[in-house]
């Protein structure tokens, strides 16, 4: 069944978006990430002007993420305050992203820019989970392996503004809270994510916040953070596609939940080093795109209606 | 019946004469516009040996939420005083779409990846053209009245070039030319036009899923020996219908409404999904 898309004013198959959105939201689902990160590049690769995917996949983000906070809400893991912090790091940070799109827009160079984005966090996280599962299966095969320190005191406990955050367990400064917060805040308004693969291994590394919290906080921040681009995207350039984003998100929440209770049946490892994979062709396809002589040399780009 | 549409057709011509005025020939309203070819259109006094008699299957195209391209049926006849001369007779028919401000971009490697370089903007090319014709362009139409009416694509995309930065501009117009044929958006059919007796033609139009608002000139043109012997213009609608035009209209007007109507939907949609799944697995 084709279908209109009034703001992208393409024509799509429903079924596809539906399907994609199925796909990313069993992802999410089934190793707890968001899925923005998928669904964006997923989109270009189906013909979605780039400009609209990001836009339409934050509001997508909006909707994954309002269910996960509310679940970790009612089991009290979400710490507030620092949620709180990160939140005003990263509405800065979407602002300040929303700004630089539109200036690379009228460069002409938004497209390499966010693929460039994406093929190095695609590559990074990619890289990082590969390891980090392999690594946990060794562990597992082999249990009398050294334990890890629950956090170290490192430079970022050293700066001044130190704040107690009580759910968390901190007593730190509220500069790196509030700089990782900007920086998820910037690449959410540029690559249309929440920003969670990052802010998660920031949060537990960085900021040596307790595993039990992390998730909570971090999708606390996203759902704001991704809300509040949604509303900059849809104001200031018209980008939001609310049709498209309807048939991502049906797909989406349907998705997650079977992915959910799938994930409970399956081993942990192994799926990680799946998604782990699947990250990284997504990334080569990206890269490769970046790299091989494209198919035609010339672009066309609306300039405005 | 018949009779009567055509002597109903042949009533309106006067009055369709009239409303031509509405919208330039030329696409271009910024171009000085040459002066009507006199045996052309002529005012009152004189009328042409041939003239057209057309009928559109609709005057107006709406794009709903399941729209998926469309066709526009575009027939008529030819009306004519005096006997069939002796010359083949060609029928000509354009459609084009309002136009748009465009960026062509060039890609050059920097650093091993693919980066656009060179631009060249164009301030004005229409979304879709087509040009459906009973026979082969260049065989049929002497070019300097292919010049005269912009009938051809090259001539078409020729009244659009703006003020332009590279020096070199004819492969960036190759260039639009070539991906717009190949996304269906620029049309030339050189035996679209079925001929009838030297009187009766129809033609056929597809126009793409990706069509944008407006009005969409549609002129045809009689050619005998290479030369315009009448020109008719008539106009199409396109509009979005429905919950298409109120989530365009929205996104455009109110754009802060629309952006919070987004955010809502997602919410209810994502705490709505979560709560029907927990209903489902306590049943």
């Amino acid at each position: 069944m084709q279908i209109f898309l009034p703001i992208a004013e393409v024509s799509v198959n429903a079924f596809i978006l539906i399907g994609l959105g199925g796909l990313v939201g069993l992802m999410s689902g089934l190793f707890g990430v968001g899925g923005g990160f998928l669904i964006t590049p997923l989109l270009f690769f189906i013909g979605i002007p780039p400009a609209i995917a990001v836009a339409t996949g934050a509001n997508q983000v909006v909707a994954s993420s309002v269910s996960g906070v509310l679940a970790h809400m009612k089991r009290r893991s979400v710490d507030f305050r620092m949620g709180g912090v990160l939140l005003a790091g990263g509405l800065v940070g979407s602002a300040l992203g929303v700004l630089v799109f539109n200036l690379l827009q009228q460069l002409g160079q938004v497209e390499l820019v966010v693929q460039l984005c994406y093929v190095v966090f695609l590559g990074l996280i990619g890289t990082m989970m590969l390891q980090e599962s392999i690594r946990a299966l060794r562990r597992a095969r082999n249990p009398a392996a050294p334990r890890r320190k629950l956090h170290d005191h490192m430079w970022v406990h050293r700066l001044p503004l130190k704040v107690k955050f009580r759910a968390s367990g901190l007593y730190i400064s509220v500069i790196p809270p509030l700089l990782v917060g900007l920086a998820v805040g910037v690449l959410a308004a540029i690559m249309g994510v929440g920003g969670g693969f990052i802010m998660v291994p920031a949060m537990i590394y960085l900021l040596g916040m307790p595993t039990k919290v992390v998730v909570g906080t971090s999708l606390f921040q996203i759902t704001f953070v991704t809300a509040f681009t949604t509303l900059m995207h849809a104001v200031s350039y018209n980008t939001v596609d609310v049709m498209l984003a309807v048939l991502l998100i049906v797909g989406g929440v349907v998705g997650a939940q079977i992915g959910t209770s799938l994930g409970a049946r399956l081993r942990a490892e192994q799926l990680r080093i799946l998604l782990a994979l699947l990250v990284l062709a997504v990334c080569g396809k990206l890269a490769l795109d970046l790299f091989l002589p494209p198919e035609d040399l010339y672009t066309i780009v609306v300039r405005a209606r | 019946m018949r009779r009567l549409a055509l002597i109903l057709a042949l009533a309106l011509a006067p009055a369709a004469l009239a409303q031509d005025e509405a919208f330039p020939l030329y696409p271009d309203p910024g171009l000085p516009r040459a002066p009507a070819p006199e045996n052309v259109t002529p005012p009152e006094a004189e009328q042409p040996a041939e003239q057209v008699v057309v009928g559109l299957s609709s005057d107006s195209v709406a794009i709903t939420a399941s729209f998926d391209g469309s066709e526009i049926l575009i027939y008529g006849a030819i009306r004519r005083e005096t006997p069939i001369p002796d010359t083949p007779l060609h029928v000509i028919v354009t459609v084009e779409a309002p136009s748009q401000a465009l960026t062509i971009w060039r890609k050059a490697r920097r650093a091993g990846i693919w980066v656009n370089t060179e631009r060249v903007d164009v301030g004005a090319v229409p979304s879709y053209y087509a040009v459906a014709s009973t026979g082969p362009l260049d065989q049929i139409l002497d070019p300097a009245w292919d010049a005269r009416y912009r009938i051809s694509l090259p001539q078409a995309m020729r009244a659009f070039e703006g003020a332009l930065e590279v020096r070199d501009t004819v492969p960036f117009t190759e260039a639009l030319l070539r991906l717009r044929e190949a996304e269906g958006r620029f049309l030339l059919d050189e035996s679209g036009v079925h001929l009838a007796e030297e009187t009766l033609f129809r033609a056929d139009i597809a126009l793409p899923a990706t069509l944008v608002e407006g009005e969409y000139k549609t002129r045809i043109f009689l050619v005998r020996e290479g030369q315009v012997i009448d020109v008719h213009r008539a106009p199409i609608m396109v509009r979005k219908i429905g919950l298409e035009r109120w989530l365009y209209r929205l996104a455009f007007d109110q754009p802060l409404l629309y952006g919070l109507m987004s955010l809502a939907v997602a919410v209810l949609a994502g705490w709505g999904a979560s709560a029907a799944f927990r209903k489902l697995r306590r049943a």
